[in-house]
């Protein structure tokens, strides 16, 4: 072992006397990210991370313009793309980061949940994935809101409503969320306030659980891996995996600057309470699929309101992805099965023809 | 011996009350903060706006058959019709699906909401797409070159 480890300065040893470095490394040394054909896919757990850190830095910077009030938020952030140096690239690398972390990660909840990942022992790393999932969207819908243009007031006016349709605790949920009973100045105070420190302090708590989670149990294997190769081959994480991690980040910075640069965020018309929603108005792309989903829904369906059954129907497909690990009675005892997959493309599937039914059916037939 | 197993239960039972002593109050203090956000979270209640009845700056000279207009009724949404037979209307202007603000679509002559793609008719009844209630109606008087809009009922 002494061979090995190569020789260390005094400032080595003064730390690892303090922080114990050999531990860390150590594990470094010990963590590995088993070869397979599917390895691709762990990518994009930590794609998903770092574009996270991306779209943070951007954030903080935007808190020194922007203000949070329905007289200022439109002209702060107006003020900010035109008159503020890099305000415009900044605030585009904050919405575009913000999309790319969203694709990420859903290729990394689809991969886990197709690749089966989320049995034994890692049902709670698969359940707070699930948790980030929420509060990633949550982020999304909330800062959705801030800029406070015509878009973003009619988004929250739908998005609060539909919490709304369910029966006994509806409007109370709307008026909580909106901190009133209409989207006001109100609600974008308190969306601010979700959106910069509410929901940054529980992911911080809750990612901090779902990366010791995977720290502690290492990558899984998909379930056909492990029987067929009995010589299971794996890579070291530092530093095999963790450059090509490095390769991946790059090509994600390079696409997000080329977005943020070629396309960067539009601001829109400034929100008027008292104005029609405009014609062709739509949510965030990955809300899509359910607005559509809602769009084509006929007024009643079996006597129930059509919009109260919809809603009611992404609860329930939520709640079976979250509890698919406990759902999955044959994985958990070591059986094939089948449906959870069948579940997870039909959900894709369902999706994708959805969102590209919301961008391409004319609005106003 | 006896006297040890005396003391032993007195041990217990004194663990045990202090263990209870110890759980009820931390569930008082956690209720003691968790009240006071909870009341903090819910928005106070807004005056509820007891408008019935609003004269509307519009002239009905200033406006065009078949065409729609909103306007504020109180704190909320509402808009002017006026048909294509040129009689005035006036509804709520918030779509009974999800909420939105919807608009008049003179090439239909219906009332229309962009969100979700819902369609009314001129007496405010839903006629396709997703909503399930009609608008709400109000009452049109047009006293002199004024126009006043004053809930029904």
């Amino acid at each position: 072992m002494e061979t090995e480890s190569p020789k260390r300065g005094k400032l080595w040893h003064w730390l690892d006397e303090r922080v114990g470095l050999k531990d860390i490394e150590y594990f470094a040394k010990k963590k590995e990210v088993p070869v397979h054909s599917h390895t691709f896919w762990y990518y994009f757990g930590g794609m998903t991370l770092f574009l996270f850190m991306v779209h943070a830095a951007p954030g903080i910077l935007l808190l020194l313009y922007y203000r949070p009030s329905a007289g200022e938020a439109y002209e702060s952030i107006q003020f900010l793309m035109t008159e503020v140096q890099f305000g415009w690239l900044v605030r585009s690398i904050h919405a575009w980061s913000a999309n790319l972390m969203i694709f990420a990660m859903f290729i990394h909840l689809f991969s886990a949940l197709l690749g089966k990942a989320y049995r034994q022992p890692r049902e709670l790393t698969w359940l707070s994935g699930g948790v980030l999932l929420g509060l990633t969207l949550a982020f999304g819908f909330t800062g959705y809101l801030l800029p406070w243009n015509e878009l973003a007031f009619f988004a929250t006016r739908v998005g609060t409503e539909i919490p709304g349709v369910v029966p006994v605790v509806g409007s109370f949920m709307r008026r909580l969320l909106r901190g009133g009973d209409d989207v006001t100045g109100a609600t974008l105070t308190r969306f601010y306030g979700i959106h910069v420190a509410v929901l940054p302090a529980i992911v911080t708590v809750v990612l901090g659980l779902h990366l010791f989670l995977v720290q502690k149990h290492g990558m899984s294997s998909p379930l056909g891996q492990d029987q067929e190769d009995k010589t299971k081959r794996a890579m070291p994480f530092f530093p095999n995996f963790f450059l090509r991690d490095l390769v991946g980040w790059l090509c994600a910075l390079g696409v997000l600057a080329a977005l943020a640069a070629y396309f960067p965020a539009e601001l829109g018309k400034k929100a008027d309470p008292f104005q029609p929603a405009p014609i062709g108005i739509k949510p965030e792309w990955y809300f899509m699929a359910m607005f559509q989903t809602l769009k084509l829904l006929p007024s009643y369906i079996l006597g129930i309101e059509g919009e109260l059954l919809g809603v009611l129907a992404f609860g329930v497909v939520g709640l079976v992805l979250i509890l698919i690990p406990f759902l999955d009675r044959r994985t958990a005892s070591g059986q094939p099965s089948r449906l959870p997959a069948a579940f997870g493309i039909a959900l894709i599937l369902y999706t994708i023809v959805l969102t590209y039914l919301g961008y391409t059916m004319n609005p106003t037939k | 011996m006896a006297k040890e197993q005396a003391s032993l239960t007195a041990d217990h039972s004194r663990r045990n009350f202090l263990n209870w002593f110890l759980g009820t109050t931390a569930g008082a203090f956690a209720l003691s903060v968790l009240y006071p956000i909870s009341r903090y979270l819910i928005p106070p209640q807004a005056e509820e706006s007891s408008a019935r009845t609003v004269t509307l700056a519009l002239k009905p000279q200033e406006l065009k058959p078949n065409s729609g207009q909103i306007f504020r009724f109180g704190s909320q949404p509402a808009i002017l019709i006026d048909t294509p037979a040129g009689e005035l209307r006036a509804f709520s202007a918030t779509c009974t699906h999800l909420g939105c603000i919807v608009q008049y679509r003179p090439d239909l002559s219906e009332i229309w909401c962009a969100c979700h793609n819902g369609h009314f008719n001129l007496n405010g009844k839903n006629v396709a797409g997703p909503p399930p209630k009609p608008l709400e109606e109000y009452a049109v008087n047009v006293r002199g070159d004024q126009i006043v809009v004053s809930k029904k009922g």
